[in-house]
């Protein structure tokens, strides 16, 4: 596979060394509190962002921390990527806080309305920008919960992708990780640099402290736009975008349920309930 | 909903959503519990050590977060509104930390407040005793001097954190003298014999927070331990006391606000002839009634704050800020177990938990017939 060479000219492929200390770069991205009722606008049917608090996407939380921690063990130094607008400042700081050391922010007017593969291009532009040894993030959003990201931003940068890590280890060459299937995990090794999206069992992030929340003020936010990144408006946002919300219905209340008192019939009384939602 | 505040810096934003993130996932869903059985949440002060939060009011040399009350106070009123029996401890851990930080040497200060700041070690504040509550100058402890120190003995009483504590600020008599006559100290448990203390106090509420009396039975204290000068105790303790008195303002006001909260939530949802009870306009009085008295008393706890950090005298304000909030939690949580109505008197649910925890902040830190002489007296000078 070829590997492309990061922007400060380090060509990865032929290293025979570790890339300790490492480039990590974090994609985080800022969603409507997931407590919070959500709602779509009804002019153009996109989540209603204004009406919600917005907050670090959980997942990202873990993939944050990850970093860190990675950061930690090797020496290396985590970069935070946001897509979104103004108001995303507050989860670059949330980043920072728990420790990040900087961040980049791109915002532009053009991108609302983005669906994952105008977002993957905007994400892999940035990246190559930035330069990286690694890449982590969630392995999907609370809002829209495609979980298409991470594959596409893997595919456009030509970088091999470990999604849905559970453990990540590396010796600076090469990554392995645990890869969460249905019937348990899959060990997955590529060499760097690589893309990993992390799933919740990964670790426990950590708080941010008082201390790390007035070290972030001083922490460099590099903000850039479409131009910034050589990218055409037409092909990101509304506009750009591969689907569109054509219609929409609210979810139904619950229903109640259906209660199976047992009198010695209960078990199989249980199982001709399933059989007759074709569950066994 | 969660408080919507007027806060003055980004940082300040950014220390509520963490202290609301911590409260919301480490204190508020084992607090009930704790509270119930008695139980001491030792780890719960680490949590908030590391993460910075009992350092907010101290200077940043020695690891402090040199906040603004303004600040802190709301940050105390948050953990309050989760579980004030942390609250209240933390305002004690701040109280025992400030002798060392105010009059301290520079190795008392180097030494301790660092592991005090960070959880590392607890503090607690003794200085009550028996037949001296309200009336300091009662204080009967004695520290005898001698070559190598003091040796002390008698009884404190009502001392939170009583055998929990790693760190005891102790005030006890040096000599005679009715104003020169206390003197302060900081004690370390491990390194002394003839410590003791009673079983924890079977209060009310605040049962998480163990209170017991502390017994000195002829306790070495090295000189070194000798806070400020010999005699300089009386002067030491008052000048921490208004500081005290906004904490526990702030810590009323977030109990209060959890009994608001909790009470609208169930007026809004509890349905009966036909509509929610909230929307019964006696009902809806109520609340009304209990949203103005939180939202003034916290509007007095940080208008007193914003003195005490523009340099301003505050002691008067201060007295009124306690006697306002604390009255102000006994009437709110009286109210939301009225609301409640049966629920509202069972421990299923926690309002009456809030009613009990109330009761105290009118007696403790100053009782609030000590307020109201405070505010006379200053009202008499003019």
């Amino acid at each position: 596979m070829v590997v492309p060479a990061c922007r400060d000219g380090r060509a990865h492929s032929v290293r025979e060394v570790g890339l300790f200390p490492m480039k990590i770069v974090v994609c985080v991205k800022q969603v409507p509190d997931t407590e919070s009722e959500k709602a779509l606008r009804p002019e153009d049917l996109t989540l209603d962002r204004e009406a919600v608090d917005a907050v670090m996407n959980e997942m990202d939380e873990f993939a944050v921390e990850e970093a860190l921690q990675l950061a930690e063990r090797t020496g290396g130094e985590v970069t935070v990527l946001l897509m979104g607008p103004e108001q995303g400042a507050d989860t670059i700081r949330k980043a920072l806080s728990m420790g990040a050391d900087r961040a980049l922010h791109v915002v532009d007017d053009a991108l609302r309305g983005s669906d994952a593969v105008a977002t993957s291009a905007v994400l892999a532009a940035a990246l190559r920008e930035v330069g990286f040894d690694l890449v982590l993030l969630g392995c999907e959003a609370s809002d829209a919960r495609t979980s298409l990201v991470p594959a596409m931003l893997a595919e456009r940068l030509g970088l091999p992708q470990l999604t849905f890590a559970q453990k990540v280890e590396t010796d600076g060459t090469e990554i392995t990780v645990e890869r969460l299937t249905d019937y348990g995990h899959d060990v997955v090794t590529a060499r760097l640099p690589a893309l990993v999206s992390v799933v919740e069992k990964i670790n426990e992030p950590r708080y941010p402290t008082f201390k790390g929340i007035m070290a972030a003020k001083k922490k460099p936010v590099r903000t850039l736009d479409l131009s910034d990144l050589e990218l055409d408006a037409t092909e990101v946002g509304a506009a750009g975008a591969w689907s569109a919300v054509d219609d929409f219905t609210v979810r139904p209340p619950r229903a109640a349920g259906e209660l199976v008192k047992d009198e010695g019939e209960g078990g199989r009384q249980l199982v001709a309930f399933l059989a007759g939602r074709k569950l066994v | 909903m969660p408080v919507d505040r007027l806060l003055p810096t980004p940082e300040a934003r950014d220390l509520i959503e963490l202290t609301r993130d911590i409260a919301d996932r480490e204190l508020a869903p084992v607090a009930a519990e704790h509270e119930a059985d008695g139980r001491f949440p030792r780890d719960a002060f680490r949590t908030l050590g590391r993460a910075g939060l009992l350092s907010l009011p101290f200077d940043p040399e020695y690891g402090g977060g040199g906040q603004p009350y303004e600040v802190y106070l709301q940050v105390l009123e948050e953990v309050a509104a989760r579980w004030a029996g942390v609250a209240v401890g933390m305002s004690v851990h701040a109280l025992s930390c400030y002798p060392v930080a105010a009059f301290g040497t520079e190795e008392q200060r180097g030494e301790l407040l660092p592991r005090l700041l960070e959880g590392d070690l607890l503090g607690a504040y003794c200085l009550s005793e028996p037949q001296a509550g309200s009336d300091v100058s009662a204080i009967r402890t004695r520290a005898e001097k001698d070559a190598e120190g003091f040796t002390v003995t008698g009884t404190k009483a009502w001392i939170s954190h009583g055998g929990q504590a790693d760190s005891y600020t102790l005030f006890a008599r040096t000599s005679d003298d009715p104003r020169h006559g206390l003197s302060c100290f900081v004690v370390d448990p491990t390194a002394v014999s003839g410590l003791s203390f009673g079983a924890p106090e079977r209060k009310m509420g605040l049962n998480g927070s163990h209170t017991t009396t502390v017994n000195w039975d002829g306790v070495r204290v090295p000189t070194e331990r000798l806070v400020g000068a010999e005699g300089q105790g009386m002067q030491i303790a008052l000048s921490a006391l208004d500081s005290g008195r906004l904490g526990i303002g702030a810590v009323a006001v977030g109990v209060a606000q959890a009994a608001l909260d909790e009470a609208v939530a169930y007026a809004g949802q509890r349905r009966q002839f036909g509509k929610a009870i909230i929307d019964h306009q006696g009902l809806g009085f109520m609340l009304a009634d209990m949203a103005a008295a939180v939202e003034s008393a916290r509007a007095t706890v940080l208008s007193a704050a914003r003195r005490r950090d523009a340099g301003l005298p505050f002691s008067q304000q201060a007295s009124i800020a306690k006697l306002v909030a604390t009255d102000a939690a006994m009437r709110v949580t009286t109210d939301a177990v009225q609301v409640l109505g049966g629920y509202g008197y069972t421990r299923d649910f926690p309002v009456e938990r809030y009613m009990r925890e109330a009761k105290v902040m009118q007696i403790f830190e100053g009782t609030n017939q000590i307020q109201r002489l405070v505010i006379s007296r200053h009202l008499a000078r003019g």
